[in-house]
């Protein structure tokens, strides 16, 4: 059964002509937010609050730096020299999907000049519905490849770590997956969350109905973020957990059949 | 011209493409005429021999027993080192496919009294020895050394500015080093025809009118031909005839090593590099492996028992050197790959066999690998770099395409830490560096030195100000940049001439072309903190306190002001225009031989000696804090990343800066991606990015500060943890600890 939502047609903030984003950062050496060297864009606000997230501080919506998509690649460009043949401009979050006509106006212009694009999702606001489902595909026809992070598999389990269910993200995968948009798949192990074997084999052999994953990526949980709770006075949930031992993260990696996705190698 | 055929012996050259080689001396041509390219992957390589592995465990030993001996387990006390002083030495006889070592045993350290008698006698006696009494007599009284000589004809001015450290690690008591000897010629020619080109540039010579000049050169010329004779005399007595050209791959290694070695028992210069020989060294590699009297497993363990000759060179210092140039460097760099002017890479086998050498044996801070890099290299060889570099942080990688154009030859190679030189005919005066960041502080004190108090520089008046004006400042830093370049040129100038006279480089300069380009290289420190002080003066408004005497010992700066290594024009341009300055200041000055004046922004490990000797500087860098290394950013400076970090050290100009511009970059592994393939990626298309920018040079150590600070603490853990520092390589448990806090505390370019 599909969760639905009502879609709420948000008003698009506009400058000179042009959209506007809220920006949280940037970051010009990018090598681990999609193929290559990219420039990152972490825009603002999300609807998840999952309760490892390291960046609390990208969830509130229309904050930040006002920025037009010509200012992003205004900034990104110095750095082009960089991005060889793989590399290029990723946007990512926060939830970037939240500011879905940004992302449209600046990949759009991005593929005019031959930039690759990433788009670095959760997914939680993909919908079948209209209008925002044409939107995602005018979106996919500017991304070049989009990185997902399925966070947990069970959607009850889902719901308890991020707030929401997972079945609209699920159908976001299939839907890139019959479309035939490459993708990376991240998961976040954290113990007592998500590193059960069960779950692990579930996502593994759901990963592997999918036909477009050019490389799954099993990220282990990390503590970094954790002073920003403390700073903003935000009640840390795995207060006490640990990262997890190189021996779970080996075998996740195994659970998920990291070593059948290549694909991404001969980008 | 004599026709070199005459004399040839044309079975040695058999199977080898003919072209000008054969008619007069000239490498280059026969490398264009026979190396062979290679765009496969690293999956041919071969791993160590038996034999290789035992000599490597045995050095091993040797130098972990020699650190902890303090730095030296053996040295001569009497017998002066010449290419002939001493009989022939071995690490293990029977093992060794290449021999030759600097004395009679292995790492013992020779005696080099020419280039200072001082400085030899206190290097020994900070090791317990003592020199011996009729050696020192014989070079403090019957005879003179480059040291002697320098110090007569120094100026008081020369000697203050010395002493006060505005200019600092002058090649005044030691051998200039930095002359690449084309060591091939040796193994493509053999001893006798050298010496008939020799003699036949003699005959040439100018004899219509004998000027001082010529006289010079004549008699340079007959000692070079002397130091031939002593080359094939010292091969000898390791059992070579090297008078004929070498007959294979084996002996091609072997003619040119005696080449270097000559260098290096004649010479104890700074730097003593082998130069670039993997295409040479590969044209006989690949002609006795279709002879079939070679394999790659053979092949390999030539280069790597070459290679390991080159890691057991050493030279014994004073404490005050090693100061400067930590862990005892000798820079016997090894440049490799590189792009030919017709377009065609010089990527062959045997670069890929060279870096294989840090596998079978481990990583070791020399040789000093340098790949010279062109985005048109081949990608397999690229990554391989990169999966190296990640490795072991052991390459540097210099521009290829810039230095190209720069000096209009592909046959040339890096003559120490970065600096480019035409192997056949150009030649270095290598000249240390002048503190820029000292230089602001001297203009705003009138010439006084911040620390000593002395009136070094000239006293023109001070700013009395209690807020610097940037117009009153910079007419200041403009006559005291005059002044630094005077005197400057004016200590080098003293130096070479007396280097020539008393320390020549007879088994060098032997190995090249008579008719010499030469270069005078001097050198910049404190770019940075002199940028950012120029600019927080501009930009800060900065408040002078001043102490009892009236010099300024601190600074504030009332606002925010731009800094070098953000890519931010404002702060990156006052750098530019820094080298460009004193460039043109120096330029107006007759340079020794009528050299052509190159300038460097490089430090080696000295950025952290010369920031002990200057005061507090505008930018809010405290008194005796490290200056960064090289052309890098000031410490805490950069704030916008690694790749604006990049960018703003790729605006220095190249152009006046031919002597290398220095940049040491540190990032943790996880930050250039998730896993190896993807960091080897990174990697190069890092190195491309900067490249394409027009950066120079570029040290990447890839590694945790958790790992530096273990190994700090558990040096035993790490015995062979190599790091990159400006401009060369290093063992970590070699630092002082003051270095080692340097290292850990530069800018590791991270993210989460």
């Amino acid at each position: 059964m599909v969760y639905e939502r009502r879609i709420h047609e948000r008003k698009v903030p506009m400058r000179d002509g042009q959209i506007l984003g809220y920006v949280h950062s940037t970051e010009s050496f990018g090598a681990v937010d999609g193929p290559g060297i990219r420039f990152v864009a972490f825009m603002q606000g999300c609807n998840m609050r999952c309760q490892f997230c390291h960046n609390p501080d990208t969830w509130k919506k229309n904050v930040g730096s006002e920025m037009t998509t010509d200012e992003i690649l205004e900034q990104a460009l110095p750095y082009r020299q960089f991005w060889g043949e793989d590399g290029g401009i990723t946007l990512s979050g926060g939830e970037i999907l939240l500011q879905i006509e940004f992302a449209i106006e600046l990949f759009t212009k991005c593929k005019k000049i031959g930039i690759n694009t990433c788009l670095d999702t959760c997914g939680q606001p993909f919908t079948h519905r209209q209008p925002w489902f044409s939107k995602f595909e005018k979106l996919m026809e500017v991304t070049d490849i989009l990185l997902v992070d399925i966070k947990h598999i069970n959607s009850d389990e889902h719901r308890k770590l991020t707030g929401y269910r997972n079945e609209n993200i699920l159908e976001m995968c299939e839907y890139l997956s019959a479309i035939n948009k490459p993708v990376w798949i991240r998961h976040v192990l954290i113990p007592q969350r998500t590193d059960f074997d069960n779950y692990l084999k579930q996502l593994g052999d759901y990963i592997k109905t999918l036909t477009n994953v050019q490389k799954v990526e099993v990220l282990p949980y990390h503590t970094m973020g954790v002073h920003k709770y403390h700073e903003m006075g935000i009640k840390y949930d795995l207060e006490g957990i640990e990262p997890p031992a190189p021996e779970r993260v080996k075998n996740a990696e195994k659970l998920l059949h990291v070593e059948d996705y290549r694909g991404y190698l001969e980008v | 011209m004599k026709q070199l055929e005459r004399k040839v012996n044309h079975s040695a050259w058999d199977g080898f493409n003919s072209g000008n080689w054969q008619k007069e001396i000239d490498v280059r041509d026969f490398i264009q005429q026979n190396f062979r390219q290679y765009e496969g992957d690293e999956t041919f390589l071969e791993g160590p021999t038996e034999a290789t592995t035992s000599l490597n465990d045995k050095l091993v030993d040797l130098k972990l027993r020699e650190r902890k001996a303090g730095g030296v387990l053996d040295a001569d006390t009497k017998v002066v080192s010449t290419i002939t002083s001493h009989g022939p030495g071995y690490l293990d006889k029977d093992l060794e496919k290449i021999v030759g070592l600097q004395t009679d045993k292995p790492l013992k350290k020779a005696l080099m009294p020419y280039g200072g008698i001082r400085m030899a006698k206190d290097a020994l006696e900070s090791y317990g020895l003592k020199l011996d009494p009729e050696t020192e007599y014989v070079f403090n009284d019957l005879t003179k050394t480059h040291n002697q000589g320098v110090f007569d004809a120094y100026t008081p001015e020369i000697r203050r500015a010395r002493h006060y450290k505005i200019i600092t690690g002058l090649p005044d008591a030691y051998g200039r080093g930095r002359l690449v000897g084309d060591f091939p010629r040796i193994a493509l020619y053999g001893i006798d025809q050298l010496v008939e080109a020799k003699l036949d540039d003699l005959d040439n010579y100018g004899d219509s009118e004998l000027t001082s000049e010529v006289i010079r050169g004549r008699e340079e010329i007959t000692e070079q031909i002397r130091a031939l004779h002593q080359i094939k005399e010292m091969a000898a007595a390791y059992g070579f005839d090297i008078s004929e050209p070498a007959a294979n791959a084996k002996e091609a290694l072997q003619w040119l090593y005696f080449g270097y070695l000559a260098a290096i028992k004649q010479q104890n210069g700074a730097a003593m590099s082998i130069g670039r020989i993997d295409t040479f060294v590969d044209a006989y590699i690949e002609r006795d492996i279709k002879r079939n009297i070679l394999d790659e497993k053979e092949a390999q363990e030539l280069i790597d028992q070459f290679t390991m000759k080159l890691r057991m060179v050493s030279f014994i210092r004073t404490p005050e050197y090693n100061s400067l140039f930590s862990g005892n460097p000798i820079w016997a760099t090894l440049s490799l790959a590189g792009m030919g002017i017709d377009g065609e890479h010089h990527v062959t086998k045997t670069a890929f066999r060279f870096l294989n050498t840090l596998k079978n044996m481990g990583a070791a801070p020399e040789p000093n690998i340098t790949l010279l890099w062109s985005e048109k290299l081949p990608e397999n060889f690229k990554e391989y770099a990169a999966k190296v570099s990640v490795e072991s942080s052991t390459i540097q990688y210099e521009n290829d395409d810039l230095m190209l154009k720069q000096w209009g030859t592909d046959y040339y190679a890096i003559a120490c830490c970065v600096s480019a030189q035409p192997v056949a005919d150009g030649i270095q005066y290598f000249g240390a560096r002048a503190n820029l960041a000292k230089t602001v502080l001297y203009a705003i004190n009138g010439g006084k030195d911040e620390i000593g108090k002395a009136q070094v520089g000239p006293a023109y008046a001070p700013i009395t100000s209690e807020y610097i004006d940037y117009e009153e400042f910079m007419q200041k830093f403009d006559l005291m940049l005059d002044w630094l370049g005077d005197v400057y040129v004016n200590a080098l100038n003293t130096i070479h001439y007396m280097h020539d006279k008393y320390y020549y480089e007879s088994a060098q300069l032997a190995l090249k072309d008579t008719r010499l380009n030469r270069t005078f290289a001097t050198g910049i420190s404190g770019l940075s903190v002199a940028a950012d002080s120029i600019s927080a003066i501009k930009y800060g408004h900065v408040k002078v306190i001043r102490d009892e005497d009236g010099i300024a010992v601190d600074f504030k700066a009332e606002h925010d002001f731009p800094r070098y290594g953000n890519n931010d024009d404002r702060a990156d341009e006052i750098a530019v225009w820094l080298v460009k300055s004193l460039y043109t200041k120096m330029n107006r000055h007759r340079l020794y031989r009528n050299a052509k004046l190159s300038t460097s922004v490089l430090t080696i490990t000295s950025n952290v000696v010369y920031g002990k000797n200057t005061g507090t500087t505008p930018n809010g860098r405290k008194k005796g804090m490290p200056f960064s290394p090289g052309a890098n950013p000031a410490y805490g400076a950069e704030q916008s990343g690694a790749l604006a970090s990049l960018l703003s050290v790729a605006k220095l100009p190249y152009k006046y800066a031919t002597d290398g511009i220095s940049n040491t970059f540190a990032v943790t592994p996880s930050t250039l991606g998730h896993d190896e393939q993807l960091q080897d990626k990174t990697l190069v298309n890092m190195i491309n990015g900067y490249m394409k920018n027009n950066g120079h040079h570029l040290n990447i150590n890839v590694f945790n500060r958790e790992t530096l600070l273990d190994a700090q603490k558990h040096p035993e853990k790490y015995p062979t943890l190599t790091i990159r520092v400006s401009g060369y390589c290093v063992y970590f448990a070699d630092l002082t600890k003051e270095q080692q806090d340097d290292v850990i505390s530069r800018t590791f370019h991270h993210s989460m």
